[in-house]
């Protein structure tokens, strides 16, 4: 471990902020650029940073493979159910302004917030997913040299 | 042309001759070690100054932060000029950390890896 004290310390220090930047990006995408594809990617990064440099085996433990699996597909369904309750509601997929029939504006903020959540939860759990699958092949390479 | 577009000028074209500098160090370089060197050192110092030229403008620039509270208009007016500098600093802070440690640890790896340093066209045979 002491051969990678720098970067260990220095990753310490900015995946903190690599989060933050990340939800500060999730919630942004409603009033400028921004939004959920590009706030899971950045949250994908600090924790596949944080998966290169404490290893594979801490990855698994703060983001567990089931925990991944789930949220992967609970994204899909929160952008799925979002389009389905509108339709049920009597408007087409998607057409937020039903959410609140009053006030059509709040609908398509909530819908939007909505839908953002679900591609960033599906985005960072899908790009984590990638990053440990290829570790993880890594790892079998490696145990089949020695 | 006020003496603050010129130095948005100066810096920007510094930052811009030393991303082209590195790039064309990480093109025509022979090894690893001498490219990172190229594009490490020259990124560092060319997002820097580029950095530094766009922090000029609302810094300095007619409606600054800085000119704003000189001239008495308290926060309200120096507001939008604080954020966006404050973006700015983060931004040179992150990448001034990130990409030297980046560079440190493809350096360390390929050393690690035993990747031997270029010692020379004839290979370092004559001293």
């Amino acid at each position: 471990m002491t051969r990678k004290t720098i970067v260990r310390v220095v990753s310490k220090a900015l995946i903190p902020f690599i989060l933050l930047f990340a939800l500060y990006t999730q919630f942004h995408g409603d009033y400028g650029p921004g939004g959920g594809f590009q706030a899971g990617v950045i949250l994908a990064a600090g924790l596949v940073v944080y998966g290169l440099v404490v290893g594979l085996d801490a990855l698994n433990a703060v983001f567990p493979p089931a925990v991944r699996e789930v949220c992967a597909a609970m994204g899909v369904l929160i952008y799925a159910g979002v389009g389905f309750t509108t339709m049920a509601l009597g408007g087409r997929f998607l057409e937020y302004g039903v959410l609140t029939p009053h006030h059509p504006e709040h609908g398509q903020h909530y819908g939007i917030l909505l839908v953002e959540l679900g591609v960033g939860l599906t985005v960072s759990s899908v790009m984590v997913i990638l990053f440990a699958a290829f570790a993880a092949r890594a790892r079998v390479a490696q145990t089949e040299v020695v | 042309m006020s003496p603050v577009m010129v130095l948005v000028g100066v810096l920007l074209g510094f930052g811009s001759l030393f991303l082209v500098t590195g790039a064309v160090g990480l093109l025509r370089f022979p090894d690893v070690y001498t490219r990172l060197h190229a594009a490490g050192v020259g990124d560092t110092l060319g997002a820097g100054l580029i950095l530094a030229g766009l922090l000029v403008i609302p810094t300095f620039g007619d409606h600054g932060w800085v000119v704003e509270l000189a001239a008495g208009h308290g926060w309200h007016g120096a507001e939008h000029g604080v954020v966006t500098s404050f973006k700015l600093v983060s931004i040179l802070f992150f990448m001034w950390v990130s990409g030297t440690t980046a560079c440190h640890a493809l350096a360390k790896s390929a050393h690690l890896a035993g990747v031997v340093p270029w010692r020379g066209v004839d290979g370092g045979t004559e001293e």
